[in-house]
Parts: C-alpha cells; sequence; structure tokens
C-alpha cells in the first residue's frame, strides 16, 4: 500500500509539473485527462472490482452536471452546487442500484444502458426545472482571467481525482474490495460464505455514480453551458469502460493508465489521421483487446527489464 | 439441546415435489450420512437449509432460531457452512484469500489481515500450506474439495453440510478426506453429508437419513437403516427387495 501511495504521489507531481509549464492546450487536454481518470476509476468500482458491466455512467455525469447546474442558476455556490450533485447522485445510485443489481450479466449492461437513456428524455421534458432541449446557462465564474478559469478547473479536477483515487486505494485494501473480488470471481459462493452481496454490490455502485456525479457538476461550471444530448452522451459511459479494460480492470493503477493511454491514443490519431480517426481508434482499441485483454497492467514487467538486460 | 430441527419442510419446483414434508432432528456432535438414489432430493435439502431455495412449506429451526426464511448469507453467519458437490473456488484468487473470504465474512474477522491469519491454521490443518500463494484455478480437484472444507472451517461453523465430499476422487484421496472430516467431527462441529459411497457412511457415521423421491422413507443406526426393504426397493427395486438379499 506505501508503494501504491509513493506511485500515486510520483504520478500527482509530474501532473502539476506539466499544468505549470503548459500552454492552454496541454492545461485543457490535462483537465479533460483528469475528468476521465475519474470516471475510469470510478466505473472500476462496479466494473471493475465487483465484475458488473455497468453503462449508467454517462446518466450520473448527466445527473450530477444538471443537479450541479440547477443549483448554481437558483444561486448557490459552485462548492454547494458540487456538493449537492454527489449527495443526489448518491441517494438516487442507492436506490437504483438495490433495484438493478438484481439482474446479471448482460441483463444488468443493458438495463444500466436504458438508465442514460431515461434520464436524457426526463432532463429532455422537465423543461421548467432543466431547460429542456434548450440546454442551461450557468453564471460565468467570476475569475480575473480566461487562464485564472483553466487553472482553477485544472485544479478542481485533479483534487477530484486525488480523492477518487485514495478512495480507490482504501476500498482495495478493505474488507469491502474483498468481498467485491469474491463477488466478481463467483458470486453464489460469495454469498454462501456469508459476504453481504447485495450491500457490498450497492456500495460499489454508490461510489461509482457519486464521483462521477461530482465530475460531472464541476465540468458544467466549468463550460458553463450544458445540454442533455452532451452531457448524457453515451460516450461517457463507453469510454471510462475502455480505458478500465485497456489498463488492466480491478487493479488501482490500471484506471489512470488507461485513461492517459486512451486521450493520447485518441488526441495521436485525431491529430494526424482526421478523416477516419474513430475508425483508426476502433482497430487500435480491438488489437488491444486481443493481444492485452487483461489490460496493460497484465504485461510482465520484471521479466521484460530482464530481457532487456541479458 | 437439537442444534437443527425441520418440520413439515417441503419444495416444489413448478409441478415437482422435491422435497416432501420432511421432518428431520440434528443433535450435537452427531455425523449424519443423508443417502438416497440420483434425484431423491439431497442436495435440494441442502439448499433449502442454507436458503438458496426458499421453503414451500415448513420450517427450518436452528440453534433455537427460525432461520427459515433467511438469505444465504444469513445461515452462513448463523453457523452453518457447505459445501458444494460442484467445487466453487475464487478461481483468480490465491488459495490463501479463498480460505480468508470464509473467515472474513461468516468467521467473523475484524481485517483483511486477520482474515489472512485465522486462514493460515485452516489451511494447514487440510494440508494446503505449500501451496497458499497459488491460484485456486490451479490445484487438483482433490486439493480443490480440501481447499472447500478449509472455507467452510474458516467460517466457524457449529454444522457443516458436506455435499459428496468424496465425488470423482480416488481410494487414497477419499481416505485422506475421510480422516479431515474424521478430525472435524472430533473438534465438536455437527455433520451432515451427503454421499454415495456406502463404505465411507458406514465408517463415519452415527445416523443414516434416507431420502427416496423427496421423501424421508428411513433413518437410524447405519446396520439397521441398508437393512430396511424400504431401502433396498428405492436402491434396487421391488423384485430385488423381495429376494430379501441380505448385503444389499
Amino acid at each position: 500500500m506505501k508503494r501504491d501511495i509513493l506511485i500515486g504521489l510520483g504520478l500527482l507531481v509530474l501532473l502539476v509539473i506539466i499544468s505549470a509549464v503548459s500552454g492552454p492546450y496541454l492545461l485543457r487536454l490535462s483537465t479533460i485527462v483528469l475528468m476521465y481518470i475519474v470516471l475510469a476509476l470510478s466505473w472500476n468500482f462496479i466494473g471493475g472490482m465487483a465484475g458488473y458491466p455497468s453503462f449508467a455512467t454517462a446518466a450520473f455525469f448527466g445527473l450530477g452536471a444538471y443537479t450541479g447546474a440547477v443549483v448554481q442558476t437558483s444561486g448557490g455556490s459552485m462548492y454547494v452546487a458540487w456538493c449537492a450533485a454527489a449527495l443526489m447522485t448518491a441517494v438516487v445510485s442507492g436506490f437504483l442500484g438495490w433495484v438493478l443489481l438484481r439482474l446479471r450479466g448482460h441483463y444488468f449492461a443493458i438495463a444500466s444502458f436504458a438508465l442514460v437513456e431515461v434520464f436524457r428524455v426526463l432532463t429532455n421534458s422537465m423543461t421548467d426545472i432543466t431547460g429542456g432541449g434548450m440546454g442551461l446557462n450557468l453564471p460565468v465564474p467570476q475569475l480575473a482571467s480566461v487562464h485564472a478559469q483553466a487553472v482553477f478547473f485544472f485544479y478542481a479536477m485533479l483534487g477530484l481525482a486525488i480523492v477518487t483515487f485514495a478512495v480507490t486505494l482504501a476500498v482495495s485494501h478493505s474488507k469491502l474490495g474483498f468481498g467485491l473480488r469474491c463477488i466478481q470471481q463467483n458470486e453464489p459462493a460469495a454469498d454462501i460464505l456469508g459476504i453481504k452481496t447485495t450491500l457490498h454490490k450497492v456500495v460499489a455502485f454508490i461510489l461509482s455514480a457519486s464521483f462521477v456525479a461530482v465530475a460531472g457538476a464541476v465540468y458544467a461550471s466549468w463550460v458553463y453551458y450544458i445540454e442533455p444530448p452532451d452531457v448524457f452522451d453515451i460516450m461517457y459511459s463507453i469510454k471510462p469502460i475502455v480505458m478500465v479494460l485497456l489498463g488492466g480492470a480491478g487493479t488501482v493503477f490500471g484506471p489512470i493508465i488507461g485513461a492517459v493511454l486512451y486521450l493520447s491514443l485518441e488526441e495521436i490519431v485525431w491529430r494526424n489521421l482526421l478523416q477516419v480517426n474513430t475508425g483508426a481508434l476502433g482497430v487500435l482499441i480491438v488489437l488491444l483487446v486481443l493481444y492485452l485483454p487483461r489490460g496493460f497492467l497484465s504485461l510482465k514487467f520484471k521479466r521484460l527489464r530482464k530481457k532487456v538486460t541479458t | 439441546m437439537t442444534l437443527l430441527r425441520l418440520t413439515g419442510l417441503s419444495r416444489k419446483f413448478g409441478g415437482l415435489n422435491a422435497l416432501t414434508d420432511i421432518d428431520l432432528t440434528i443433535e450435537p456432535n452427531e455425523v449424519i450420512g443423508l443417502i438416497g438414489p440420483n434425484g431423491a432430493g439431497k442436495t435440494t435439502l441442502i439448499n433449502v437449509v442454507t436458503g438458496v431455495h426458499p421453503a414451500s412449506t415448513g420450517n427450518v429451526v436452528f440453534d433455537g432460531n427460525d432461520i427459515t426464511h433467511y438469505k444465504p448469507y444469513q445461515v452462513a453467519r448463523s453457523g452453518i457452512a457447505r459445501t458444494f458437490q460442484i467445487v466453487q473456488p475464487f478461481p483468480e484468487m490465491n488459495v490463501l484469500d479463498n480460505v480468508a473470504a470464509g473467515a472474513m465474512a461468516a468467521g467473523g474477522a475484524r481485517s483483511v489481515n486477520d482474515a489472512r491469519n485465522q486462514a493460515m491454521t485452516h489451511l494447514e490443518f487440510v494440508g494446503l500450506m505449500p501451496f497458499a500463494d497459488q491460484p485456486a484455478s490451479a490445484l487438483t480437484l482433490a486439493m480443490r474439495k480440501r481447499l472447500e472444507l478449509a472455507k467452510s472451517l474458516a467460517m466457524n461453523p457449529k454444522l457443516l453440510l458436506l455435499d459428496e465430499v468424496n465425488a470423482g476422487l480416488n481410494a487414497a484421496e477419499i481416505d485422506q478426506a475421510l480422516k479431515l472430516v474424521r478430525e472435524i467431527s472430533a473438534r465438536g462441529v455437527t455433520i451432515l453429508l451427503v454421499e454415495h459411497l456406502m463404505k465411507v457412511v458406514l465408517s463415519l457415521c452415527t445416523r443414516i437419513v434416507v431420502l427416496h423421491h423427496g421423501k424421508l422413507i428411513a433413518q437410524g443406526e447405519p446396520d439397521r437403516v441398508i437393512r430396511d426393504p424400504l431401502v433396498v426397493q428405492a436402491y434396487l427395486g421391488r423384485r430385488y427387495a423381495d429376494t430379501e438379499h441380505p448385503n444389499a
């Protein structure tokens, strides 16, 4: 665990240096990377540790964004809005998890997928509160300059990513994490050993939703205009899954590495192959999944180093 | 005091009566052999007691508490452990953590480390210590059966339900398994074992219970029960029972 914390701190220092020396492009890119790190770490609780393939990430991202936006437009401060987003989503996801987590495998995946559509349609139709299809304008953050804004939201996302990582670390070394791993491996066996499977899964689901919701609320404050197709975009569900699988599901660092790797690839491919960028990215993902099915972290680094030195 | 009391226990799957009106009591420190032809309802009985399938009617009282409507994890926490006919390890976790899982949930360990420490003693007991850091999927069937035993022992059970621990083992492995079951019984754990091998049943059990078509047709001392015409008939057919073959 000590080693994990050290590696985490190293990554952190690296990120802060990047932000300090970089221009607006890199700053914005690393803010987005941090946001996806939060999303990937969150999905890891339910998808990686518990083994329940949830597609609900976008639903909670949108719910968080809209909760935050509604609080802010009705006069609440940004920080209040972010906390409200976390609370609201924790309650909603707790209830939904208690219902949905009775389903397993594909059935759970489809049900969680449907959540995104349901939430989007609801938001679209509740025009009085959410502005419906017209979207919501948030108050522009009162900061000195455009650059100061960018720096502020970089650190906001960084803070959130650190909290999410710290919780991941704590959970993976706790009885909760142990129980989740048992559920992922063999749920009936975990049940018969006396593990409270439903409670474990609901807690994992709440964890997987709450940080995502705060990320959504921070995102809303950052771009200060949101509309349903933007924040309930299904890509917010799919990308974190690809990232976690890329990095190593159920591990502590896998989601972080996966997020950085995926977004770097996406950026490089997009820049160089504008016409066929999604196609090229798709091929890359297929190759990675075929040849590294257990993620980047499953590479035997020690053996690799031996090969290099001998 | 009676440890487990089943009264009028029935379980239906649609129109099929898998268990009909079972009355059974188990006293502390007994080793009970549950036998019966294939499809008699032996595993269903275990599943109903452990809450995997809820009882259709009747009730289950364990250690003074009515556990009829308990969920599997509650049954486990109340002191009933079981093994499965088809072993159920956590394949990618190592052997030590497999056992620690039992210690953590029902065994009442305070932390992951505590659970691993408790798991060590149980691994030692079943002789799997040399494989502690191997993934469970790397074990042979005989070792996996012992792993199942260690997992259930880690739960500190008062009652252990063993569902065919010897199925698929060779003669030497069966002898080892028998030795373990005897030692567990000597520790004061009450055991109910489902078993097809008569040799095992006769050498281990203090009492035999016979199920046939979901009904309890005989119970009592091993030697007497296997001569019971009803039991012979259930296993070998009426014609065979009528000839009163003594060594059936």
